[in-house]
């Protein structure tokens, strides 16, 4: 058969908004011009205002000695400190509270959603009283309530509490020894990864030996017990090399020993339970998400309802809870920006407020809060992508 | 050929628009109508509302003199109340005019920040208050202390300073504004309070017991507070300037209040004060402004002294002496001002 | 002998066991089936022992409601003074708002509320007529506020307290839904430029605390504009609200929309429909109606959000309250501050999820 000769595709002026695919084309062209005209102005206007100002935008700032002090710090940071310093002390410091709250929140969170689901009216009613409370209150009203409760009822340095010997609690914060390591601790760190090696390495042959023959092998006995013993000999056979630092009370404050101070505290809770509310939804959403068949072919086969939840219901609403919660994990990293509220210095605080207000550049300093945000919440939604793309029910 | 298509489009349109010349602030200001003023969001004495919502206090006559000076009228004001962090981007962004909050002259504000100082309308320095029951009688023995301390200010940086040169430490605790200051500060969180002696006075004045507190003798720093604007704008500095320096020319001379439409009414025999209310001489011109402009703000906010007694001086609450806020005619006083002709 | 045939009488029913019938079943059933439960029952009944009496003490009945200052207060009783809120109840409400103009506040209040009814119940008479007003409303209402058109202007900083938050609240949810939904029609667009730029976008403004942003819109936001103009700071703090919530939202209507089976669009494309028309009358209705309880989810975030704009020196009611915490009078009640604030943003926030409910079960169709 011969070809069938199609005709030469004609472009005609009238196709620019009849023919969908150029009109699909001049739609892009006239909408990326007007986007770069927009920046181009907006460059452009920045650029003028800083001339007319005398400002000189540059990074070389961040050297400088930032000439102010932070009272929570992870390293070792003094007045003297370039900003650049500053602001990593700042963003160690919205790290640790990210994490502490993640840790919390999740515990409440799971706690409070598997209560709600509770046969118990009292303790189902309680929870959904604590939830909605705290969905429906700002988060920055619930930071300044906990501060305020804490700084008003814990007792002043001079009186303070000490719940165990050394551990002392005040309204300037919460006193611990701090740890330091002398020449030979790596010894120890060494033995605590060992340890952890085995245990993973155990954890995967057990596993696999309970798929071949059946046994089952006491997993998280065995690996507390190679976590917690492989360290403690290290320790003795370094020779004792930790020290603690004891807080002592000097004048008018605790000298010495790791402090946590109650900005953190407040903070920290008030992130942990208001996060713990939505978690609590979630947890309670992907557990009634699992058809209940599931659970009643599970008694069906004799499984005991704690074994029922372990093994049946929690691996499939775990799918479903995952994604949300690793969304709320993100929310609650992002409110910890509130911490300057109640004076907890954390990123926004350093480097975007004080920093910023000293030396006056606004735009270094919010370009690098900016990035750093937007470093953290890229990372995130990849692993929740990576995540999501493993455990996704292949569709047809 | 789409993506050819798009990468003409896109390298051939790139804007540029055409840079506008610089704006004069007097004629901005004139054009709206009124004068946006920067001021603290609240220090008792110096930027406050009174009952009726109005501000009122030594920072605000300043502006009221110089919204007197542009427009004859000390009404054409609109106030912006700025904490420590955004007062310096509120001016240098345009949406102030004059900043008048008790703001600290240094090096690093005027040629880094770019901002002009216009003069120094309280000579200050910093200070610590702490309560009576601390049984601390200088701050040398602050040793350990938690200190409430406002981010952003100079007040911040001498602290540190002053401990690190004293081989003391210290615990901060920030806060922002003053309010915050004193509940921690009540509450027990810090022991000690620094910031300006001006604004300790104030908040003194303000605590239920004001005698279960004491300010400590030292003074750490020189704390010389005056307003400022938007560097590169000469004129307008001018004009801010000389408003700050009438008042003080104005104690000097006699000239209040009470007596300012007298004098203006023919010549006196001072020709610095016939200079002054312009019956000799085109100065108010000079400016840009009428030729009676001084006796418009004398009559809106009185002189130097008149201000001072008004808001923060020894009848007040807050019981400030005017100290080397005094007229240098007077012992330890340093108020001087350029003259007049 | 057969004996007749007599038609058998049951007795008459005994009552069932006490503990199995009404209240005393519900509770043998619900608080103390296992001793577990028991267990969790009685220190449960415990906790709120301990904690209800002394707070309905503290809140009410030892609560002290008109006094004339902290100490005043402490005179008449020894529960919360919440003579603090009485007397400054107008300050909490309007913020700095002219005396002599409230009623213009309230007026839009009211107005509020007359042209939410149409949008949120749908069997009212003349609807078609209301939604109209409904839609006038923004601009009557920017009028009543803030001036012109014969009534004095009053300058946007004076907005405060309760007021403000309900302008930046509405507002931001009434501008940022039709703009969310535009940005998730362009995020899964096939015009590779608007994707690109709605992805972005969104990106961008997801990853960053919203504090983040509204210091950029007090401080650098400035920069942005030409030399010499300069945007009030309310009407900055608002587009920075809007730009946020629109792309919370987008995400929410994106997931509307991927649930859509593709049969609706292959069907819409079939029947030739144009891109819009097949929007408007096919996806987004569905989607939108799947995607209620997160939109509704978004509005209440932002609502609650609005608070933060205390940061950076606007008056919200948490402004006001320090403020009012700052005169001697009153120095040292912030916790009845803060419990009056959080009770109005309960009160709301509560009442908007169970609208959503309420929605969600009107239109609930099977999906």
């Amino acid at each position: 058969m011969a070809a069938i000769e199609r005709p030469a595709e004609t472009f005609r002026v009238s196709d620019l908004w009849t023919n969908q695919r150029s009109r699909g084309v001049l739609i892009q062209i006239i909408a990326l011009v007007l986007l770069l005209s927009f920046v181009g102005w907006i460059v452009n206007n920045t650029v003028q205002n800083l001339r007319d100002l005398g400002v000189d935008a540059g990074y070389g700032f961040l050297w400088d000695p930032a000439s102010y002090d932070i009272n929570q710090t992870l390293i070792d940071y003094t007045s003297r400190s370039s900003h650049a310093r500053a602001a990593v002390v700042g963003f160690l410091n919205t790290l640790l509270v990210a994490f502490c709250g993640i840790i919390f929140a999740s515990l409440l969170g799971f706690v409070a959603g598997v209560l709600r689901l509770s046969p118990n009216w009292l303790v189902a009613k309680l929870m959904t009283v604590y939830v909605e409370f705290t969905r429906n209150v700002p988060v920055l009203l619930q930071i300044l309530l906990w501060y305020g409760i804490v700084v008003n009822t814990l007792p002043h340095p001079r009186d303070a509490a000490e719940p165990v010997a050394g551990f002392f609690l005040s309204n300037r914060g919460f006193y611990l020894p701090r740890p330091e390591f002398g020449a030979s601790a790596w010894l120890i760190g060494v033995a605590l990864l060992a340890a952890i090696a085995f245990a993973v390495w155990f954890a995967a042959r057990a596993k696999r030996m309970q798929s071949e023959t059946g046994r089952i092998y006491p997993v998280l006995s065995v690996s507390l017990a190679a976590i917690v013993t492989l360290p403690v000999v290290a320790y003795f056979a370094a020779g004792q090399p930790i020290t603690l630092d004891w807080p002592e009370i000097k004048g008018f404050n605790f000298a010495g020993g790791f402090a946590l101070k109650p900005e953190f505290f407040a903070l920290w809770f008030a992130l942990s339970v208001y996060t713990g509310a939505f978690i609590a939804e979630i947890v309670r959403g992907g557990i009634l998400s699992v058809s209940h068949g599931q659970t009643e072919a599970a008694y069906a086969l004799g499984l005991k309802p704690n074994w029922t939840m372990r093994l049946v219901v929690l691996p499939q609403a775990l799918r479903v809870i995952i994604p949300p919660l690793i969304s709320q994990y993100l929310n609650l990293t992002k409110n910890s920006s509130l911490a300057i509220a109640v004076g907890y210095m954390d990123l926004t605080a350093t480097i975007g407020r004080i920093s910023l207000n000293q030396t006056g550049r606004a735009l270094e300093c919010m370009s690098i809060v900016l990035a750093v945000y937007l470093l953290i919440s890229l990372l995130i939604s990849a692993f929740m992508n990576w995540y999501n793309s493993r455990v996704r029910l292949v569709e047809r | 050929m789409k993506k050819h298509l798009l990468m003409i489009a896109a390298g051939s349109m790139v804007a540029g628009f055409a840079s506008l010349a610089d704006a004069a602030t007097i004629d901005d200001v004139k054009a709206k109508g009124f004068l946006q003023c920067g001021i603290n969001t609240g220090l008792v004495g110096f930027a406050f509302q009174d009952d009726a919502g109005e501000w009122q206090g030594f920072d605000v006559d300043f502006c009221k003199a110089v919204a007197a000076a542009v427009f004859g009228d000390a009404s054409k004001l609109k106030y912006t109340p700025l904490t420590g962090a955004n007062r310096f981007e509120a001016l240098k962004s345009g949406e102030v005019d004059v900043l008048s909050r008790n703001t600290t002259w240094t090096f690093s504000r005027d040629v880094d920040l770019a901002l002009t100082f216009v003069g120094v309308n309280y000579y200050d320095g910093q200070g610590f208050i702490v309560p009576k029951s601390l049984g601390v009688a200088s701050a040398t023995e602050l040793g350990g202390a938690s200190v409430c301390i406002q981010t952003g200010t100079t007040t911040e940086l001498n602290l540190a300073d002053y401990f690190r040169a004293n081989g003391m430490e210290y615990e901060p605790v920030p806060i922002e504004t003053n309010e915050e200051a004193q509940s921690n500060y009540l509450a027990g969180r810090c022991d000690v309070y620094t910031t300006d002696r001006s604004g300790l006075a104030a908040t003194r004045a303000s605590l239920e017991n004001p005698d279960d507190h004491l300010v400590l003798p030292e003074i750490i720093s020189k704390e010389p507070l005056g307003p400022l604007v938007r560097q590169g704008d000469d004129h307008w500095a001018d004009v801010a300037r000389w408003t700050l320096n009438v008042l003080i020319l104005a104690e000097e001379y006699g000239i209040n209040q009470g007596n300012v439409e007298e004098l203006a009414g023919g010549a006196t025999d001072q020709p610095e004060i016939n200079r002054m209310l312009g019956t000799e001489g085109e100065y108010g011109a000079m400016l840009g402004l009428e030729r009676n402009w001084v006796v418009n703000v004398i009559k809106a906010v009185g002189n130097y002294g008149e201000i001072f007694d008004r808001w923060i001086g020894p009848e007040t609450a807050i019981g400030l002496d005017r100290g080397a806020n005094a007229l240098y005619t007077e012992a330890g006083g340093i108020l001087y001002s350029p003259p007049y002709r | 002998m057969r004996r007749p045939a007599q038609a058998h009488v049951p007795a008459a029913a005994m009552a069932p066991p006490v503990s199995s019938v009404g209240a005393l079943r519900w509770l043998r059933e619900n608080l103390f089936s296992t001793p577990l439960n028991i267990a969790l029952t009685l220190g449960c009944g415990y906790l709120l022992y301990l904690i209800i009496p002394p707070l309905v003490e503290w809140m009410v009945l030892d609560a002290v409601w008109v006094a004339g200052s902290r100490n005043h207060c402490r005179e008449l009783g020894s529960g919360a003074c919440w003579a603090i809120i009485t007397t400054r109840i107008d300050s909490f409400i309007y913020g700095n708002y002219p005396p002599s103009e409230r009623w213009r506040a309230d007026l839009t209040f009211i107005l509020l509320l007359a042209a939410l009814v149409p949008i949120l119940f749908d069997r009212v008479p003349g609807r078609a007529r209301w939604l109209a007003f409904s839609l006038a409303y923004p601009l009557i209402a920017y009028f009543l506020l803030v001036g012109g058109l014969g009534l004095p202007e009053v300058e946007t900083a004076r907005f405060g307290g309760f007021l403000l938050t309900l302008v930046i609240g509405v507002t931001g949810i009434a501008a940022s839904l039709p703009l969310g939904i535009l940005l998730a029609l362009g995020r899964q667009s096939d015009l590779f430029v608007v994707r690109i730029f709605c992805v972005g976008f969104i990106e961008f403004i997801r990853g960053v605390p919203l504090i983040v942003l509204l210091f950029i819109a007090s401080t650098l936001l400035n920069y942005f504009l030409p030399p010499g103009t300069s945007f009030n700071l309310l009407v900055r703090v608002l587009i920075m609200v809007t730009l946020f919530s629109a792309a919370y939202l987008a995400e929410v209507v994106r997931g509307g929309l991927q649930a859509i089976p593709n049969g609706q669009y292959e069907a819409a494309d079939s029947l030739g429909l144009s891109y819009w028309k097949s929007m408007r009358l096919i996806v987004l209705p569905q989607a939108l109606k799947i995607s209620i309880p997160g939109i509704v989810n978004s509005f209440i975030s932002l609502y609650k959000d609005t608070t933060l704009v205390i940061i950076i020196g606007l008056l919200d009611p948490l402004g006001i309250g320090r403020a009012t915490l700052s005169d001697a009078a009153w120095h040292g009640l912030s916790t009845e501050v803060y419990v009056f604030i959080a009770l109005f943003f309960f009160i709301c926030c509560f009442s908007m999820s169970r609208y959503s409910l309420y929605l969600e079960r009107k239109l609930h169709t099977g999906h």
